[in-house]
């Protein structure tokens, strides 16, 4: 599902990321990604999905080797893929349901399929009271499950989250949690950036260590 | 199909949501297109007025005179042929009595006429040429096919001033086109700087759309919405503008030909005429839109 072959990152400004980073990652697998701070987990996340491009060595993701993926087939691309990010990423001006919408109405899927989809995620993150609510309206933590719902909405086979529950108290950490191994159950592949140790051990999956942009067996 | 549909339909009714938020903001912006729009409109409507006079009133006669042996039977004949041609809305004759008769009463010759022992003056044919072959090209041409008659010894015809129209019209086509292309390329940078003030304020959600996967198409195309209803907006407005111009001064105009007995008029604008506004500032909104996106959109790169 994903494989990452000696991969170096070097941002613009000289700074490397990651050096000679390899790993597997199967089909139906729930992967963290550890360490620390700038360790170069997010990075890992960007190159998974097309944000970044590696320096060297490949990236091959959902079977393309993403050093073919041309600018034009990016969109296509990361519709196969569900992102939650950092710091959120909703539209302030919208409602939870058009935010959680959002890939679907890109993805062109009919109205009604829509309307289920959208509130069957909020559901598994426990907000479907919230539908109408705008973001600044929900804690931060709300705000992060509905990211959360944005990304599982459309069903993608692959799952890709940078600290899903970075804001969570443990006793919501541990219902995402739930949550994602459900997807995992129902064979979704996810691969998860998570400083939260307790919770990762607590998981029992596979680790990804980072230290210093390296992957430490 | 359906689905095309609704994609499109959406990005319209989300690009009218848009512009009907902030009415003032969008009423200024039509309103300077709708400036750009009616100065060409204008002169486009004045050369197509002009022109029309052109072809109606200023068709110019052609006198021809035959030799002084030729029978009157022969120069009817001849304008019994006359009148088969095309291009020819009348031929009347004119018979050497007659022209004798009319000088007699209206010139200052009446009596070194009245001296003469018999009638100087030739049978004549006066033609009417027809409005669709009255440019100066096609007289020219009738003159020559009558010249070439063995019975004719002169063709008379006034063509210098139609020439002089020709070229009058020539060159307020040439300036409608000047104008029209200058604001144009005004109208374009306009809508696309609109445009890209309006892609600066969405960049969030133009980053977020495309961090789900939206399409460069599907980014785009509510610009190009706006874009497109920005132009149509200015020339519904340009063409009441032209409208409320040509009412304005049509009375004083129509009265000013009318005393030099020309039968100008001041068209309206029509529904032609309201179609090609439309038509034109719908492709130029349209078109600043689609530059100002394929610029600004791409620059736009989601960062997470
Ligand atoms: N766009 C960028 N330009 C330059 N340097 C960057 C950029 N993004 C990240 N870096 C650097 O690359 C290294 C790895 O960053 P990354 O974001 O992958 O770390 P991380 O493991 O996600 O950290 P955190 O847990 O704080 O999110 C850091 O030293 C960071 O400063
Ligand atoms: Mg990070």
């Amino acid at each position: 599902m994903i494989r990452f072959d000696r991969v170096y990152k070097r941002y613009p400004n000289g700074r490397e990321a990651l050096s000679s980073v390899s790993f597997d990652i199967a089909a139906g697998e729930m992967v963290f990604l550890t360490g620390r701070s700038g360790a170069g987990k997010s990075s890992v996340l960007r190159l998974i999905t097309l944000l970044e491009r590696p320096t060297r060595g490949l990236v091959n993701v959902l079977g393309h080797d993403t050093q073919r993926v041309g600018v034009s087939k990016v969109p296509a691309f990361r519709r196969q893929v569900g992102m939650v990010f950092q710091d959120h990423r909703l539209l302030g001006e919208r409602s939870v349901f058009d935010n959680v919408a959002l890939p679907l109405v890109v993805a062109h899927t009919p109205l009604r399929e829509t309307d289920k989809r959208v509130r069957a995620a909020l559901d598994q993150v426990g907000l479907l009271d919230r539908i109408q609510a705008l973001p600044g309206e929900l804690s931060v933590g709300e705000q992060q499950r509905i990211g959360i719902a944005r990304a599982i909405a459309p069903r993608p086979a692959l799952i890709v989250a940078d600290e899903p529950t970075g804001n969570l108290d443990p006793q919501l950490s541990r219902e995402i949690l739930g949550l994602f191994c459900r997807l995992r159950d129902a064979g979704s592949t996810l691969v998860i950036a998570s400083h939260d140790m307790a919770l990762v051990n607590e998981s029992g999956a596979r680790q990804i260590h980072l230290d210093g942009g390296r992957v430490i067996p | 199909m359906i689905g095309w549909l609704s994609r499109h339909l959406q990005a319209l009714v989300f690009a009218l949501g848009r512009l009907a938020r902030a009415p003032v903001a969008t009423l200024f912006t039509a309103v300077v297109i709708a400036i750009a729009l009616a100065l060409p409109a204008g002169f486009l409507l004045l050369t197509h007025s002009v022109r029309d006079v052109a072809g109606n009133a200023t068709t110019v006669d052609l006198t021809v005179y035959f030799k002084r042996e030729v029978p009157l039977e022969s120069v009817q004949q001849l304008a019994a042929h006359l009148r088969q041609r095309n291009g020819i809305e009348s031929v009347a004759v004119i018979t050497a009595d007659d022209a004798l008769a009319l000088m007699r009463k209206d010139s200052s010759l009446a009596e070194a006429l009245g001296a003469l022992p018999d009638n100087p003056l030739p049978h004549a044919l006066s033609i009417h040429p027809a409005a669709d072959a009255s440019s100066s090209t096609s007289l020219g041409a009738l003159r020559q096919y009558l010249t070439a008659w063995p019975e004719v010894e002169l063709v008379q015809l006034d063509s210098d001033w139609v020439r002089r129209l020709d070229a009058i019209l020539l060159l307020m086509q040439r300036i409608t086109l000047g104008i029209g292309t200058l604001l144009g390329i005004g109208v374009l940078a306009v809508i696309g700087n609109t445009i890209r003030l309006e892609i600066n304020g969405r960049r969030q959600e133009i980053e977020i759309t495309q961090l789900v996967g939206g399409s460069a198409a599907f980014v785009r195309r509510p610009f190009l919405y706006t874009g497109a209803l920005y132009g149509l907006l200015g020339s519904l407005l340009a063409a009441g503008i032209v409208q409320t111009a040509g009412a304005l001064v049509a009375g004083p105009v129509n009265q000013l030909a009318r005393s030099y007995g020309s039968q100008f008029a001041l068209q309206p604008l029509g529904v032609q005429g309201l179609g090609l506004m439309l038509g034109v500032g719908g492709v130029l909104g349209l078109a600043g839109a689609w530059l100002a996106a394929a610029r600004h959109i791409s620059r736009l790169q989601p960062r997470a």
